[in-house]
């Protein structure tokens, strides 16, 4: 066998072998898609969004009251969080560049992006639900926000920086002063980039469970006070898969279909700015 | 009018930014503070004990510690081959038809909720681990699988990306020489991305070992060390996640504080090490 001949068998092999784990890869991943439709789809019905959380057992029994919870928690903290986060990527992008102070602040919510969210949670507990006492909505808001503010951050801090700065010398020139350059060219500019980090932030926060499982906690019922616990679709999903009974098991793939169907469609939706940008 | 205006917008942005550096060092003094009543009562054995008995006042974080690290290596062992090999696919081997949407629907299951990676592997995967080897299937074994599916389309999909960040040119050169896709692959692009690729392993890592969800459904929650992989067992987060609630005494909530500040800290390092050793030069991870 000359050297050619084992390298292309060796090429071949590997190839092979790369083609294989591939597969199985992205086979998993749809055995995982596929078991959630079919359950999920299987699962759905009216009642689902009419009516409350019931003991197992019972006939009427619905997700409207983690469908509310949800919106409400993942709803306040994309009010606290998209803010706050603009503001601070606006600071790095706009007035920190490359200072030291600034390059710390991405470097450090890079890392918080990828902390362990269970330990906002545990962080959370300490700062407001010990505190009050109860478990409650806006403690599960909290940590979300917290969650979503390096996404944020981040991505308004790179959208701004791909606004070329002729924009705004031409601004500039016309003496506009900088809060007003800044707000009426960059985040114009930069509006399609900013809503994808959006899109993206809330996709992500809204499939968080461990931080919610101590500060929002749960309730079977609908309840819309934030200050009491509150139920969300994670942990509802949590609750009911793990109990031993059917027809909570089958609630609880329909809360995991209807929040995969959620968080894919913001996904695509960001993507799809993006790509309109791109294709300007 | 419009100095004040602009020096107040300038400030606001300013002092919201330096909030979120402020508010990462309150996360660790808020946890620091409430683990003062473990520390101080158990000292540096509360690392090595493995005793965790919640009615005796006796916390050990030894088996949740050797959980979070044996369930991660188990998921990085089986997740890294798979992870490069979906990467040579994507970025070598795919038809351009197929680069993208089996590069799409990837970064797509990579948004997938965690909480569902868990929940079909309650449902789907501990049945099949429990006719194979016996048991009842919830154990670490199953824990590391379900994690290393949890973890692949994230690392496939930034793996991918270091790799499509060797320039063309240097391929082409590498084929015009009549190298074979192996030859160019292990002398070309993996030489020139290995940076980038081991950043993301590494990140990759930093995930695996606080991810809570996926593995609180098939881990157990039992706090024994055993070298048996069928065996239910439990991790860090895992034990966060099933007593946070249930902790009635002074001391048992320091001591989960004192988990999620040792959770904490080793995730920050690794995620550290990660993004300023390995990424810092390629920047593929954004």
């Amino acid at each position: 066998m000359t050297h050619t001949q084992k390298r292309i068998i060796i090429n071949n092999v590997v190839m092979v072998l790369s083609t294989l784990s591939a597969l199985v890869g992205i086979g998993f991943l749809f055995w995982i898609l596929g078991v959630l439709v079919m359950n999920g789809i299987d699962a759905l019905s009216w009642n689902i969004f009419t009516q409350e959380g019931a003991p197992p057992g019972y006939e009427d029994s619905g997700l409207k009251h983690a469908l509310i919870g949800q919106f409400m928690i993942v709803g306040v903290a994309t009010l606290f969080g998209v803010p706050l986060g603009i503001l601070a990527g606006t600071y790095l992008s706009e007035y920190g560049q490359k200072s030291k102070l600034a390059e710390t602040i991405r470097d450090i919510s890079d890392i918080m992006m990828s902390a362990p969210s269970i330990v906002i949670g545990a962080f959370v507990y300490a700062i407001v639900v010990a505190p009050m006492g109860h478990f409650s909505g806006w403690a599960g808001s909290v940590a979300l926000t917290i969650i979503m503010l390096p996404i944020i951050l981040r991505t308004t801090d790179d959208m701004l920086q791909l606004v070329p700065s002729t924009l705004r010398e031409a601004a500039f020139a016309l003496g506009a002063p900088k809060y007003k350059v800044i707000l009426q060219v960059v985040y114009r500019g930069a509006k399609a980039g900013i809503l994808t980090g959006i899109l993206l932030g809330v996709a992500r926060v809204a499939g968080e469970t461990a931080p919610l499982l101590f500060t929002s906690f749960n309730d079977n019922f609908l309840n819309t006070d934030m200050m009491e616990p509150m139920a969300s679709l994670t942990v509802t999903m949590y609750n009911y898969a793990t109990s031993p009974y059917e027809d909570w098991q089958k609630l609880g793939w329909a809360a995991a279909f209807i929040l995969s169907m959620f968080i894919l469609s913001l996904n695509i939706l960001g993507r799809l700015f993006i790509m309109k940008r791109k294709g300007k | 009018m419009g100095i004040i205006i602009d020096r107040v917008f300038a400030n606001l942005t300013k002092i919201i930014a330096v909030a979120v550096l402020l508010l990462v060092a309150w996360i660790f003094t808020v946890l620091l503070q409430h683990s003062m009543n473990s520390i101080e009562y158990f000292g540096f054995d509360f690392i090595t004990e493995s005793k965790w008995a919640p009615n005796l006042e006796k916390f050990g974080a030894l088996p949740a510690i050797y959980g979070s690290v044996l369930s991660t290596f188990l998921a990085m062992i089986l997740a890294v081959p798979l992870a490069i090999g979906v990467a040579i696919f994507l970025s070598e081997i795919a038809p351009a038809k197929l680069k993208s949407p089996v590069g799409v629907s990837i970064e797509l299951l990579a948004a997938i909720p965690s909480v569902i990676y868990g929940m079909w592997g309650l449902f789907y995967f501990v049945p099949i681990i429990r006719d194979a080897f016996g048991g009842i299937g919830i154990s670490m074994l199953t824990a590391g699988i379900v994690l290393s599916i949890m973890i692949l389309p994230f690392m496939a999909a930034v793996t991918r990306d270091a790799m499509n960040t060797t320039p063309d040119i240097l391929k082409e050169s590498a084929y015009a020489l009549g190298g074979t896709k192996w030859d160019v692959i292990k002398d070309i692009v993996i030489p020139y991305a290995k940076a980038g690729i081991i950043g993301s392993f590494i990140l990759a890592l930093g995930r695996a070992i606080g991810e809570t969800m996926a593995v609180t459904f098939v881990m157990g929650n039992v706090h024994k060390i055993s070298t048996d992989l069928l065996q239910p067992a439990t991790s860090i987060p895992v034990t966060l996640a099933n007593e946070f609630t249930e902790a009635d005494t002074d001391l048992y909530y320091s001591s989960l504080f004192e988990l999620s500040l040792i959770l904490l800290v080793i995730s920050f390092t690794i995620i550290s090490i990660a993004k300023f050793y390995f990424l810092r030069r390629t920047k593929v991870a954004s």
